[in-house]
């Protein structure tokens, strides 16, 4: 199925989880944060939320700024 | 003086000076520039992750002691803003936030109506809210009653360094205020930072002013002093300005008396 990792499509497999994404694009276990279709998933949550095809997820964290 | 510290949302601050860490050229600079500040409250932004990003920011202000204030910049309506909040705090462990929402990338203004929209649901979500706002003394006074837990002017546009361009409305705000009031935005040089304190200020907020000056740590420390020394000229009370002069040696006595 297709979803959108930071914008960008990816095919994942089915049951693919938040938890598994997360940790494609980044190796950080703090300062990471993650929103599935604009809702934040708690990182209690990422191994038992699975996606959605055409789910939107976006993993974040803290860069320089103001 | 020792007694003089910064309270926000009931916590102590012991440095007036907030440090953003945009603009430094490199996380080495940027570790030397905080350090001069004497800075304890520092904001990031929140973006996607890089995985090609070397270092983070985080490593840096964990190494000085520095907490974290999570930023809403580049937010333009108030539901993005409320998600980059909501994100920050899981990723950071804070319930504090820069809420900045803005009009538009040109003058990067605040957005008031967003930006009120955004404060109101962040406080109710329990988030101790510090908003970047406008110099306006009503709109100051609505973040307030929306429950932020202090309000943030600016005093010119964001990098601009043009310094406090309405100092009348930044005392306006200062006297009608409940909460901290900090200067945010517009500091181009020293002076800029102590007259926000001699306004009356609580605490001033910046980046550019340090992160883009040829020597950083020069300006942290020259920021830091200029801040002190604003707060101290507040508290002593400045004499009033007169039209004319007004000698401070005695006229009698003179040998040509």
């Amino acid at each position: 199925m297709k979803v959108f990792v930071n914008g960008e499509p990816r095919d994942v497999p089915e049951g693919t989880s938040v938890a598994e994404v997360v940790a494609s694009v980044t190796a950080a276990v703090t300062g990471v944060a993650a929103a599935l279709n604009d809702e934040v998933v708690r990182r209690s949550s990422w191994e038992t939320t699975a996606l959605a095809h055409a789910d939107r997820i976006e993993v974040l964290t803290a860069v320089q700024g103001g | 003086m020792d007694d003089d510290r910064l309270v926000i949302a009931g916590e102590e601050l012991g440095s007036r000076l907030i440090m953003g860490t945009g603009g430094a050229p490199s996380m080495q600079v940027l570790r030397e520039a905080l350090t001069a500040s004497g800075t304890e409250l520092t904001t990031v932004a929140m973006r996607r992750v890089d995985p090609s990003a070397r270092g983070s920011v985080l490593d840096v202000l964990n190494e000085c002691g520095i907490r974290v204030l999570p930023n809403t910049a580049g937010c333009f309506t108030a539901g993005e803003a409320v998600l980059t909040a909501k994100l920050a705090r899981e990723a950071l462990g804070t319930n504090w936030v820069k809420l900045e929402v803005i009009a538009d990338e040109h003058t990067l203004l605040p957005d008031p109506i967003e930006l009120v929209e955004a404060a109101e649901q962040l406080v109710a979500d329990g988030f101790a809210v510090l908003p970047y706002t406008n110099d306006d003394p009503v709109l100051a006074r609505r973040l307030e009653q929306a429950g932020c837990v202090a309000v943030m002017p600016l005093g010119s546009p964001i990098g601009s360094g043009l310094g406090i361009r309405n100092p009348h409305n930044i005392e306006l705000i200062v006297e009608r205020a409940g909460v901290p009031v900090i200067l945010d935005a517009g500091i181009g040089t020293a002076s800029d930072a102590a007259l926000a304190m001699e306004l009356g200020c609580d605490a001033v907020l910046l980046a550019t002013a340090v992160t883009r000056a040829q020597h950083p740590a020069r300006m942290a420390a020259a920021m830091r002093h200029a801040v002190d020394g604003g707060r101290l000229a507040r508290l002593a009370g400045r004499i009033p300005k007169r039209r004319y002069a007004q000698a401070s040696s005695p006229f009698e006595g003179l040998a040509t008396s």
